[in-house]
């Protein structure tokens, strides 16, 4: 006995058929990039635990060019995951009014992208602040 | 009715989310590209020293904790979500896999800064 013998669409490599497909396969793919990361600093974790001989060893790795590479495309696709969740904000936030009047998509996605960057470069003044002067 | 568990995993989803938009770039940047090339910041910046007495401190393992669960919960559940996309059927098997990872995850890294101790 067939099961089922009406027509089912092919979906095979779907998201290649139009541009904003791929940009949306591409930006879903993105967040495989954010857990490759964590599985880095869990393992950079581990390592720490296991003292400095292991430490430093997996600090030696980190320099390696293979690894400068990976961490490039990481920076890259996490940079792009970063701002789609930024253009995607005035869709998932609840509605803002001031004055009677709801905030434009324009201004939330504004804010959105001015509050990523300020935290992002004071983390990295802190950082060298830190690392130069300490 | 039965609760449904997902505003647990989508809250999770959504913090990991939205401190990666903030901060996700840099740590990479920074952990990944500057200090292991002593590009803008110094290489020892992340020596054993300095890193252990991170971990040490309170507010510090509470960053790295954090930094490592979100990411995790954030990007396994998408993931997950992702499979539909792929023409992979989910079920709670699957749905007990993605999120059991970041949890199994996130408790390592506890008793990772656990084990690390306290500063004194």
């Amino acid at each position: 006995m067939k099961a089922n013998s009406t027509y089912v669409r092919p979906m095979g490599a779907w998201w290649r058929r139009n541009a904003f497909y791929r940009s949306y396969m591409v930006r879903e793919a993105s967040a495989l990039f954010v857990t490759l990361y964590a599985v880095v600093l869990l393992i950079g974790l581990l390592r720490l635990a296991q003292g400095p001989a292991a430490y430093d060893a997996w600090r030696a790795s980190l320099a390696t060019p293979a690894s400068i590479a990976f961490h490039v495309v990481v920076l890259l696709l996490v940079a792009y995951h970063a701002w789609t969740w930024i253009a995607v904000m005035p869709k998932t936030m609840p509605f803002v009014r001031i004055g009677g009047r709801r905030i434009s998509d324009r201004t939330i996605v504004a804010f959105g992208a001015a509050a990523s960057i300020v935290a992002q470069l004071a983390c990295l003044a802190l950082l060298a602040w830190l690392g130069w002067t300490r | 009715m039965k609760r449904s568990n997902k505003p647990i995993f989508w809250s999770l989803f959504g913090a990991g989310g939205t401190l990666a938009a903030l901060l996700g770039p840099m740590l990479v940047f920074v952990t990944g590209i500057a200090v292991p090339l002593g590009f803008l910041l110094p290489r020892d910046l992340m020596d054993y020293e300095r890193m252990l007495a991170f971990a040490r401190n309170g507010f510090g393992k509470l960053a790295i904790v954090a930094v490592i669960a979100l990411f995790l919960f954030h990007g396994l559940h998408r993931l997950y979500h992702c499979l539909h996309d792929f023409g992979i059927h989910v079920g709670p098997v699957l749905k007990a896999a993605f999120h059991g990872c970041a949890i199994a995850g996130t408790l390592v890294a506890i008793a990772l800064v656990t084990a690390i101790g306290f500063a004194r």
